[in-house]
């Protein structure tokens, strides 16, 4: 759906658009097989929650939502899952709403300040810790609904949202460096 | 102009693409982006629309709904034959790096785990040591179910757990079986071999056995008790013990019927009657070696080399009546414990 949105343009924003694409391909990737050897008590860290952020904060909300749709959705059928589709999807499009709109929140209110317009690092972290806590309470919330978790829910999310915090100075930049120059 | 307040911008792009489609909205963003030459000035290139929100999540929805049934089984095949390669790939590339949680153990855990190690090892070595033991007492066990069975007597399972010294001249052992088990005096003793001997007195837990190679022991025996050709009519004769417990010639045979030689190889079994203390009949003592005529005594006397080994016993099964009252389990003739 974000190919669809690029082929809008001229050639550049498709190959960002691929390069998104690569980039939430990689992170579930990395998600489901490298990530797990790095676990705390069996959670690993949400990488490709931590993509759909970095593409909401440097593209705004509308690439948020698809990107996270996507990577939602992928995370839902590939090989090691087994909860109802659906879930990850809702779970991540929330988070790329969300941190979508914090960005243009911030990077309006910069701009009247005279600021760059980039949002500032306490900004993102708080949208990280934010957005990791409403897309795994999501899931975990989605899962109690359909029956699939137990009900002891919050440790488990708060190592979740610990570790994803953790992982977001070093991976964040990075990710927004990498998108912003698929952008120019 | 409405970068100061993008919420109507945003209204406005809303407006311009439900009418025109995506292209302007795009457009708009590069524009901007170039009138500023810098990367991080775009406004949000596409702000999220409510459209877009509400049908994504009736999408989850959908998909949530249809993986209920089988019908999303294709795509999930699907996606697993992409992602699968690329996650073994990546799971193997990434095998050094998955190593490094390893270099964070510390000395300690390292020691705790030896030491942990070491203690499973001692156990699991002292088990093995004692398999050996624990294999030789099931198969004495064992073996006086089967004679029971065999026998086709009742007894209770007891343990030899004392020999009485040799310079008594009395050759007894201690079982750990007594009165509370059932057992009275002139009970047989056997092992899964043959017979050891007769209870000589008992005590409420322990019990007394005279040994058959007790000089002073008598055992009425009939050779050849399992007759296969016929042609051995099953003499009768006395089996005496020579006191000593190791070695040839513990036991002789003194044949009521001296005009007949028993041969060597020959079986030499209790006789009774089948109820009666202190033998009961058909128990194994042992086989002929040789056998001499005495012209004194106008009497044929033989050797005989008994089934059970007296030096090395320990598991001992006493012969009960049926139905004996017992603090412990019973073989029943039938192999089974009661």
């Amino acid at each position: 759906m974000s190919q669809m949105e690029g082929r809008a343009s001229s050639a550049a924003p498709v190959l960002r658009n691929v390069l998104v694409g690569m980039l939430v391909v990689i992170a579930v990737v990395l998600q489901l097989s490298v990530a797990p050897a790095f676990a705390i008590r069996g959670i690993t860290p949400d990488l490709a929650l931590l993509v759909v952020l970095a593409v909401a904060l440097s593209r705004g909300g509308q690439a948020g939502l698809v990107t996270g749709f996507a990577a939602g959705v992928l995370l839902d059928l590939a090989p090691p899952a087994d909860h109802t589709a659906g879930r990850w999807a809702l779970a991540l499009l929330i988070v790329g709403y969300v941190a979508g709109r914090v960005r243009e929140g911030s990077v309006g209110e910069s701009r009247s300040h005279g600021g760059q317009g980039r949002p500032n690092a306490t900004t993102v972290m708080a949208t990280v810790s934010t957005c990791a806590f409403i897309g795994v309470s999501i899931f975990a919330v989605s899962g109690l609904i359909l029956g699939e978790a137990p009900l002891t829910l919050l440790p488990t999310v708060a190592i979740s949202v610990g570790y994803d915090l953790l992982l977001a100075p070093l991976l964040i930049p990075a990710l927004l460096w990498l998108i912003g120059k698929g952008d120019s | 102009m409405s970068l100061l307040s993008p919420r109507p911008s945003e209204r406005l792009r809303k407006g311009l693409e439900q009418r025109k489609g995506p292209k302007p909205k795009v457009r708009t963003p590069r524009e901007r982006l170039n009138r500023r030459g810098s990367l991080e000035t775009k406004p949000g290139g596409g702000g999220p629309k409510r459209t877009w929100l509400i049908a994504l999540i009736l999408c989850c929805a959908t998909l949530a709904t249809l993986d209920q049934t089988p019908v999303l089984e294709p795509a999930r095949a699907a996606v697993g034959e992409v992602i699968s390669p690329l996650e073994t790939g990546a799971a193997l590339v990434a095998r050094p790096f998955t190593d490094i949680p390893e270099w964070f153990d510390t000395r300690d855990d390292l020691r705790d785990r030896v030491a942990k190690l070491e203690a499973e090892n001692s156990t699991l070595r002292r088990q093995v040591e004692v398999t050996d033991y624990g294999r030789a007492k099931l198969a004495e066990y064992e073996s006086i179910t089967r004679a029971a069975e065999d026998l086709g007597y009742s007894m209770v399972p007891a343990r030899v757990t004392a020999y009485g010294p040799a310079q008594t001249f009395r050759r007894t052992v201690t079982i750990d079986a007594g009165s509370a088990a059932g057992i009275r005096s002139d009970m047989s003793v056997v092992t899964g071999d043959g017979l050891v001997g007769r209870v000589l007195r008992v005590t409420k837990t322990s019990a007394t056995v005279l040994l058959i190679v007790d000089a002073a022991s008598v055992v009425g025996g009939r050779v050849g008790g399992e007759d296969r050709s016929g042609k051995k009519s099953g003499q009768v004769g006395m089996v005496r013990g020579s006191g000593v417990v190791a070695g040839s010639g513990l036991l002789t045979l003194d044949l009521v019927d001296r005009s007949t030689a028993p041969l060597k190889g020959d079986t030499v079994i209790t006789w009774g009657d089948g109820r009666a203390a202190p033998y009961v009949s058909g128990l194994p003592i042992g086989e002929v070696t040789d056998s001499f005529e005495s012209v004194r005594d106008s009497s044929q006397t033989a050797r005989i080399k008994p089934y059970v080994d007296f030096g090395s016993l320990d598991v001992v099964g006493v012969v009960v009546p049926g139905g004996t009252m017992s603090d412990r389990a019973v073989i029943t003739p039938e192999g089974e414990l009661r």
